[in-house]
């Protein structure tokens, strides 16, 4: 149902089929769509074993004992592990080593690993687990983010003197990271809480308008579909080989080692099958434990979580509690802003000081305003924890500054829109931390054509049930049921900040195979569905002229490629690919020399490889590559590519270059609402994106049209529901995601406005449209129902008006 | 755990009544989710898949019989005249595969509150034919929900079809849910009139431990509505109707809606169902 217009791509024209700007299939695809493709819960070997994870059912307690006796008589069970049974380091995390491998002295959220089983069949390891005895002391739960920030006498969920400090996160009580932004007048009052009072009272009288709001988003899930899993296969070495569903595959060799009490080069990681990532495989779920289980049975072990499991399993999107003031002249020119965020971290720290780190650096969006104070702070608590998603700490924010920009408008009575534009950052603008954009920002340009493009057509008298509000339940004919538009802008950081080298590694290869030049590109980037796969073989295509490109699974003999996160694999696997076949280019010439096929006094530069040939600019086809290379000399190039340095926001004040790039997506959502029911239908979502240079056409509208779903479910349906801090609704039976029938047609614009700093001119595009098509949606249900709406996900009840 | 497979509905029945503890199976939508989570292990599944008398439908007297294995995709292709308002609930079942496996005699079996296939029973006034080695019975479906889960099968019956009367009048069926497919309900309403014995029927899903009836609603709007003429009720009447449906319901806060949005829901599906059906039976009557 879903009719994309891409638009038309000039100036990309590849001489070899397949190259970059064309849309070659994916390999996957054909398997993926029939049903054959084999997922890391596919894997198979005939003496394996499977393990299990017993959990804890309480969010906070203390372990007074655990008793393995009884599971470890189940016929049928190998091993039955505890944290005792931990060979090396017992604690690992991505950036800040909190989380237990298995609990110890404390669990910190309901579904913890408190002990994992390996038995002959799922079932008798589930007949194990029950039988082994853990005696709790149930603790009070440290369920309120905001209390965790700021009260002094909340309990802590990990003691005191347990954990490192970080200084320049301000880490303390259960603060993961304070991280503070003060520009313009509050400089000079930066950390005097007195003086920032009186600057911001100053402020107010001088603004015309002045709109406070909270705002609230709820916790969204990744919601991939293949759950985690994977097999770790004992070695002969001593060591272990695990196929793992992963995001990053050096970031979990680099956690599973120590844990094992094992060299890294002991533990070599391939990557599986991944049905679906989000940033919900950044962190280990089950790998350390599966290595455990197969290094001491010796025997191949394989893990699948359920789908409750799973939901248990992984880390979610940050809920947020926010505070917003915005003050404006007349006209609508900003004068100030301020916000308080507030991110639940739940229990372990995985990404909530990276998290901070965006949510504080892009919590006004992309507005010229020359007064700011920002404080955002990332928690612990005893809630399930919080990590990696796809918008990353920008989606939250986003929600925000963009329902304050309505709001503002709505108070001057400006068009939402013209408020945007004058407000709108551009190329030569500073974001708060004091960062040049230092690339093309068409903002305002993206905001009028998000306006101008076509209007979806009025609902018919007699429409079809499934494009109304209720889709096929049948809830009106027509009946209650009105229209609202709304817009939304969102800026995302591209690439990791904050003074984190990121780099990829690639390693390329080029020979003749049955009289052919053959490319082959490894790396260990992974492929969690969002298209890499195709792209590395348009680079080599391009960039080498051959034809046939066999992309080596990605695994860790290779040097790493860091995660396929944060929209950035493109810019720097793709970076290490192009220049490793720079280098195996640049080889080749020199090879062609010295066998005499290259005419003297040709440079380098008059020199390509076009069409499986070696051709001179200006004398033509000198050599084929199958000829060069017949003799079976193989060229063979790795490079590390490493993108510009960032650095760490100071913690006083927030400034610093943080970032690498920056992406930009508009939002234009029409809707429809059944204001008695409080039932919404998504008319249309349309997207204006600069993407700087399209790789691949189709995988780019891909991306678009699922990053604004994703952010569609945010804002109408998507919240994992903790009480008590327990999920109550662990399942895609209540955890519910857009179906087609809530996916509308979207329009899709593309701008190619190159990024000079980047390979290709490209700006990463997976992450933008999820951030700005919340806030779009939401104002378009605002617009339609004239409900203030500060929470998502917008439930029927919000819209009615009935308290929940 | 056996797995038994009958072939006919008498060896089927032998296996249920030899297996106190076994779990019937046909579309396996409800059986195999609480199997794959390990919540329940029942000593034998009891396969009906194979039982052709259980999979047919056809008529029976004043009645269309439903055999308890026929899936909700051919209600929805071939029982929309016959059954209007449980082809519509059939239709509002999750998704084509499990449209293509879930059974009606699942849902009453099952007894889950929040099923589909309840109110248009309810509304309708179906009969339940259940059947044990011992021989048949019929239940009136009125009479079948008697607590949480809990229904008038006793442990060696098997729920072998339900009657549907022959539609005398409109029929409705709606239910909520936060999206526009492939939702459980959160409330739901049917509605049916029956204009040869000046009767009203509802049904209410979701809402109550049990699927349920709005009596006084049913014999208020029965008593109000314009049988010969067919006029649109008044502003007055299509609210009382929509309180009285809403009081009947006993609803809880839980993750999927408040009781506050449950009765709210009820009563405006309620409204509009009447309206509809007014608009319906004027054409009808004409």
């Amino acid at each position: 149902m879903t009719a994309t217009t891409a638009r038309t791509l000039t100036g990309l024209s590849s001489t070899t089929a397949d190259g970059v700007g064309a849309s070659p299939r994916r390999p996957d695809g054909t398997l993926k769509a029939t049903g054959e493709f084999a997922y890391s819960s596919d894997l198979w070997m005939e003496d394996m074993l499977w393990g299990a994870t017993l959990r804890s059912p309480h969010p906070h307690a203390r372990i007074l004992g655990i008793d393995i006796t009884g599971a470890l008589k189940v016929p049928g069970v190998e091993a039955v592990l505890t944290h005792e049974d931990v060979p090396g380091a017992k604690r690992y995390g991505l950036e800040y080593r909190d989380q237990p491998v298995l609990a110890y002295g404390k669990v910190r959220y309901k579904g913890e690993p408190v002990a994992v089983v390996a038995a002959d069949h799922p079932e008798t390891a589930r007949r194990a687990m029950e039988r082994i005895r853990v005696d709790y002391e149930v603790l009070e739960p440290v369920g309120d983010a905001r209390r965790a920030a700021h009260d002094p006498h909340c309990p802590l969920v990990h003691d005191e003197g347990g954990l490192p400090v970080r200084e320049d996160y301000r880490q303390s009580g259960n603060r993961v990271r304070h991280q503070p932004i003060r520009t313009g007048g509050f400089t000079g009052a930066a950390g005097d809480t007195d003086r920032e009072r009186r600057v911001l009272e100053e402020l107010r009288e001088q603004a015309d308008a002045v709109v406070a709001a909270e705002y609230e988003v709820g916790m969204q899930d990744q919601a991939f579909l293949g759950p985690e899993s994977g097999m770790a296969v004992p070695a002969e070495d001593g060591g272990v080989d695990l196929y793992i569903a992963t995001q990053w595959l050096h970031v979990d060799q680099r956690q599973i080692a120590p844990a094992l009490g094992l060299p890294e080069d002991k533990v070599r990681l391939t990557l599986a099958g991944v049905g679906g990532a989000f940033g919900a495989r950044e962190d280990l779920s089950m790998q350390i434990h599966a290595c455990m289980l197969a290094l001491h049975t010796g025997k191949p072990v394989k893990f699948v979580y359920n789908r409750e499991e799973s939901f248990h399993g992984h880390v979610h999107r940050h809920p947020a509690l926010m505070r917003f003031e915005h003050g404006a002249r007349a006209d609508g020119t900003l004068l100030y802003a301020t916000l308080e965020i507030i991110v639940d971290g739940g229990a372990y720290a995985s990404a909530t000081p990276a998290v901070v780190g965006v949510a504080s650096s892009l919590g006004i969006g992309p507005y010229e305003v020359p007064n700011v104070l920002v404080d955002a702070y990332g928690v612990y608590t005893t809630n399930p924890p919080c990590g990696a998603m796809r918008g990353f700490g920008a989606v939250q924010a986003c929600f925000g500054y963009e329902s304050q920009m309505d709001r503002l408008a709505e108070k001057l009575g400006l068009d939402p829109v013209e408020l945007r534009i004058r407000n709108a950052m551009a190329q030569g603008s500073r974001i708060i931390t004091g960062q040049e954009v230092d690339a093309p920002l068409p903002m305002a340009e993206m905001l009028r054509r998000a306006r101008a493009l076509p209007m979806p057509s009025e609902r018919l008298e007699r429409a079809d049930p499934r494009t109304l509000p209720g889709g096929v339940s049948g809830t009106t004919r027509g009946e209650g049921v009105v229209r609202g538009v709304g817009y939304g802008v969102g800026l995302k950081n591209l690439c990791f900040s904050e003074g984190f080298d990121d780099y990829s590694t690639a390693r390329v290869r080029l020979e003749a195979v049955a009289g052919e030049p053959v490319a082959l590109v490894h790396t260990a980037a992974a492929e969690v569905g969002q298209g890499l796969v195709t792209v590395k073989g348009q680079i080599v295509r391009t960039e080498l002229g051959v034809e046939t490109v066999v992309v080596h699974p990605a695994d860790t003999r290779v040097g790493s490629a860091g995660s396929s996160s944060a929209s950035r694999q493109s810019y720097m696997t793709g970076g290490a690919v192009r220049q490793a076949c720079a280098a195996v280019r640049a080889a080749v010439f020199a090879l062609a020399r010295g066998r005499g096929a290259v005419p003297e006094g040709t440079a380098d530069a008059d020199l390509s490889l076009t069409g499986g040939n070696l051709v001179s600019a200006s004398a033509g086809v000198l050599a084929a590559l199958a000829d060069l290379l017949a003799d079976g000399t193989v060229v063979e190039e790795t490079r590390e590519f490493h993108h510009r340095p960032t650095e760490m926001l100071d913690p006083t004040r927030g400034q610093g270059a943080s970032h690498v790039q920056f992406g930009m997506c508009v939002h234009r959502a029409v809707v429809d609402v059944d204001t008695e029911l409080g039932l919404v239908r998504v008319v249309a979502l349309d997207a204006v994106q600069d993407v700087g240079r399209v790789l691949h056409p189709q995988q780019l509208a891909g991306q678009i049209q699922g990053g604004s779903t994703q952010g569609l479910g945010l804002a109408l349906m998507e919240e994992i529901q903790v009480r008590d801090g327990e999920i109550v609704n662990p399942s895609f039976t209540d955890y519910l995601i857009p179906t087609i029938l809530d996916t509308p047609p979207m329009r899709i614009d593309v701008l190619e406005r190159p990024d000079p700093h980047a390979p290709y001119g490209l700006r990463g595009a997976g992450e933008p449209p999820t951030l700005s098509s919340t806030p779009a949606v939401v104002a378009a249900v605002r617009d339609a129902t004239g409900r203030a709406l500060a929470r998502v996900p917008v439930r029927p009840e919000d819209i009615l008006g009935i308290e929940r | 755990m056996e797995f038994l497979s009958p072939s006919t509905l008498e060896e089927a029945l032998q296996a249920r009544s030899a297996h106190p503890g076994g779990v019937p199976i046909a579309g396996g939508t409800d059986v195999m989710v609480e199997l794959n989570f390990d919540r329940h292990r029942p000593e034998a599944l009891i396969d009906l898949s194979r039982v052709p008398e259980l999979a047919e439908y056809g008529p029976d007297g004043g009645y269309t019989r439903l055999g308890a294995t026929v899936p909700y995709t051919a209600i929805v292709e071939h029982l929309a005249g016959r059954a209007p308002a449980l082809a519509r609930a059939a239709r509002a079942v999750a998704s084509p595969q499990i449209r293509n496996r879930g059974t009606v005699g699942g849902n009453l079996a099952s007894a889950s509150p929040a099923g589909d296939a309840h109110p248009p029973l309810l509304a309708t006034g179906a009969v339940v034919e259940v059947a044990s080695a011992a021989g048949r019975r019929r239940v009136p479906v009125r009479e079948f929900y008697t607590s949480l889960r809990t229904t008038a099968l006793r442990q060696d019956e098997l729920v072998t079809a339900v009657l549907l009367p022959e539609p005398k009048g409109p029929q409705q069926f709606a239910k909520i849910g936060t999206r526009n497919a492939m939702v459980i309900s959160v409330a739901a309403f049917s509605l049916a009139l029956d204009a040869e014995r000046r009767t009203v029927g509802t049904g209410l899903g979701s809402v109550a431990p049990t699927p349920v009836r709005a009596e006084r609603a049913e014999e208020f709007l029965a008593a109000e509505l314009d049988w010969e003429g067919a006029t649109a009720p008044t502003e007055a009447v299509v609210r009382r109707f929509g309180e009285l449906v809403a009081a009947a319901a006993s609803p809880i806060d839980d993750q999927r809606g408040s009781a506050a949005y449950r009765r709210h829901a009820l009563a405006v599906m309620a409204r509009r169902a009447l309206a509809w059906s007014v608009t319906d039976y004027r054409k009808g009557a004409t």
